[in-house]
């Protein structure tokens, strides 16, 4: 196997399933010869053409209604958005007509596509352009939301969120584009719903999606050092999330910390740690649930302020230790 | 006044304040240039987007107004912000995150306000600032007070629906507010030309039954005389203008970007018609300025902004107290 960037895995997914499917098209705002804003569609215009790697204006709205819309009457549109924050202009299309389409119309009608985009602060973009919106989406009932936090998952989840029939939302990680990791060349689907177990464990389970996958995985490291031996779950889409998979680790090592960039306050991570309260593993939990998330702030400029925003590897070995200490 | 024998300025300007324009555009484009630098060091974090080549538009429109008077800003806003009276030092010290910056360091290139000069503030959402600006034209209306806000915005912010419905607010309410586009042709790739089906971007007030101007963006004279025209009718009550300028972008849109999109053939031609050239040109005619002066006023906005660069960084940095100061009023 190869090994590509996050980055190459997006693209690859999307080239492979074009190359198949004619329904199949991409639009959005500079995606063209400028390669899109984080360079994820740099060659596709040269390969498809602009009829199906369709440069739009800068009409948020439009386009996410356009995407809906064609959808609904046959086609297979993955929308990019440039930056997470302005899903904020695309939401009532999401939201109001995406999302509810199939169900107000009595189980008529569907509205297969994605809507892919970069979130995640640690850029310097600041207040309006770094923003971890994904609870947001989360909420609403009909859309499905997807976090790869590795280039293999990138790559599969993307194949299966192109062939879901519902609206995805699909959160890439701006700092995680160049990582990469092995992928194979061929198409694979990685099932919406089936989280994944990037380190077992037997002490305590960190259950963390996209980037804080990472951070947990170097914080593990860290603990085994000390003899104390994580579980890191990342349960790669969020809607719809694998409870068991979650629940099972915490069955097995009694205590949780759960792990998002996104503003703690309201974030998924209130959703995970009610799930597990509710589950068969509360009678298994030795240690209060514990989570960790953005400062209840926006994203600042200066750096040392970003970098406090969200959680880092000591925040997550500090909350590991006084979860052990509670135990 | 009859500059020269092709140019007449309209409204009423000094001859220090004609001088005083020409120093302006110095500081916008030396600003980020070296603010250019600097990113290409990798010495400042996050991104920018440079003026360099559209100072006209920026201190030729907010040349007729006062500290009451208010503007709002783009991602592409130093010169605005210079035209509309900020310091060099308290900018650069904000693109360096420190506490002296005009955000405290917690806003950076795409957010820098100077609420006090009447700056509304630049924006990261493309025509983010253009509803603002009909609020802020609302208050002047409703507290029967006689500022005029002026919305600089790009061609490419006029696909977004904030644009169309913000102007077609200010329209139905009459409200005292100047909208200027600065078509630089393209948006961060996307070339206007393909991306709407109107020749000028003025011809779309029409829709909304307000004037239309399209103006020369390069050419500063040309800019305050526009300006003065849609700032009598705003003052008088006699509603909006949106005001096209012509113009264009010397350095890629943000940081990094090839720009695959456009020739350099096109970028030379643009090139030629430099808006700070061809303002020394007609003062040195007007008999207001002379080649030495001119590169005086050249030299001491260069220092002016080394200065800054000094005061930037001898600046202190936030503490991590400062992280949840200012969420709330
Ligand atoms: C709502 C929104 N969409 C997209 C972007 C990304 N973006 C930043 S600047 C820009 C181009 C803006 O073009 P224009 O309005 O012509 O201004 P210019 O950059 O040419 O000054 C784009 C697409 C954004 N910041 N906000
Ligand atoms: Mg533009």
């Amino acid at each position: 196997m190869r090994e590509i960037t996050y980055l190459e895995a997006v693209r690859e997914a999307m080239s492979q399933e074009m190359r198949k499917n004619d329904d199949v098209y991409i639009l959005g705002e500079d995606i063209g010869v400028y390669g899109g804003a984080f360079g994820v569609t740099r060659g596709m215009i040269e390969e498809f053409g602009p009829e199906r790697v369709r440069n739009t204006p800068i009409s948020e709205a439009g386009i996410a209604g356009a995407a809906v819309g064609s959808a609904l009457t046959g086609m297979r549109p993955i929308l990019e958005l440039q930056f997470s924050d302005f899903i904020t202009i695309a939401l009532d299309q999401m939201v109001n007509q995406a999302a509810k389409i199939r169900y107000m119309y009595g189980g008529k009608g569907k509205v297969p596509m994605v809507l892919r985009t970069p979130s995640g602060s640690g850029t310097g973009a600041a207040a309006q352009h770094s923003q971890s919106l994904e609870a947001w989406v989360a909420h609403i009932p009909g859309l499905k939301v997807v976090q790869p936090s590795t280039a293999y998952d990138a790559k599969g989840l993307l194949k299966a969120a192109m062939d879901d029939d519902n609206p995805v939302i699909f959160y890439e990680h701006k700092l995680l584009y160049k990582t990469s990791s092995d992928v194979p060349e061929e198409e694979y689907s990685i099932p919406l719903g089936k989280a994944d177990i990037k380190r077992e464990g037997t002490d305590v389970t960190i259950v963390a999606t996209a980037i804080m996958v990472h951070k947990s995985l170097e914080a593990a490291k860290e603990l085994e050092k000390e003899g104390i031996s994580v579980e890191v779950v990342d349960p790669r889409t969020i809607v719809p999330l694998d409870e068991e998979t979650i629940v099972n680790s915490v069955k097995k090592t009694g205590k949780v910390i759960v792990v998002h960039e996104a503003v703690k306050r309201g974030g998924i991570g209130g959703e995970i740690a009610s799930m597990i309260a509710e589950s068969e593993a509360f009678d298994y939990l030795d240690a209060p649930i514990k989570r960790l998330g953005g400062a209840n702030s926006p994203i600042p400029y200066n750096p040392e302020l970003e970098k406090a925003h969200v959680p880092q590897v000591p925040d997550i070995i500090k909350a590991v230790k006084e979860t052990l200490n509670r135990a | 006044m009859q500059l020269t024998k092709e140019k007449l300025l309209i409204p009423d300007l000094s001859n220090d304040k004609l001088i005083d324009l020409y120093k302006q555009m110095w500081q916008i484009r030396l600003f980020d240039e070296k603010v250019d630098e600097f990113f290409a060091k990798g010495m400042i974090h996050g991104t920018t987007h440079l003026a360099v080549g559209q100072e006209a538009s920026a201190a030729g429109v907010c040349a007729l107004l006062t500290v009451e008077d208010k503007i709002t800003s783009t991602h592409r806003g130093h010169g605005h912000c210079i035209a509309k009276g900020a310091t060099a030092d308290k900018m650069m010290a904000e693109l360096f995150g420190r506490t002296t910056g005009y955000c405290k360091g917690k806003g950076g290139s795409m957010h820098i306000a100077d609420v006090e000069m009447g700056n509304l503030g630049a924006n990261g959402i493309v025509a983010g600032g253009i509803p603002l600006a009909v609020g802020s034209a609302l208050t002047a209306k409703m507290k029967k007070l006689d500022y005029v806000t002026v919305c600089f915005f790009g061609d490419g912010a006029t696909n977004e629906g904030s644009f169309h419905e913000a102007v077609n607010l200010a329209a139905i309410w009459d409200l005292p507010v100047i909208f200027v586009c600065e078509n630089n042709q393209y948006g961060m790739s996307g070339p206007i030309k393909e991306m709407a089906k109107v020749e000028h971007i003025a011809d779309r007030a029409g829709a909304y039954g307000i004037p239309g101007v399209v103006a020369d963006g390069n050419d500063i004279i040309e800019m305050i005389n526009v300006t003065d025209e849609a700032i009598n009718r705003a003052r008088s009550g006699k509603g909006p203008t949106l005001i096209e300028a012509k113009t264009y972008r010397w350095k890629g849109h943000s940081k990094s970007d090839a720009k695959k999109y456009r020739t350099r053939e096109e970028e030379q031609e643009w090139r030629k018609k430099d808006p700070i050239k061809r303002y020394k040109e007609v003062l040195i005619e007007a008999g207001l300025l002379t080649e030495e002066k001119a590169e005086e006023i050249r030299l001491a906005v260069k220092q002016e902004i080394e200065d800054a660069v000094k005061f930037a960084e001898e600046s202190p940095a936030p503490t991590l107290d400062d992280l949840l100061t200012d969420v709330y009023a």
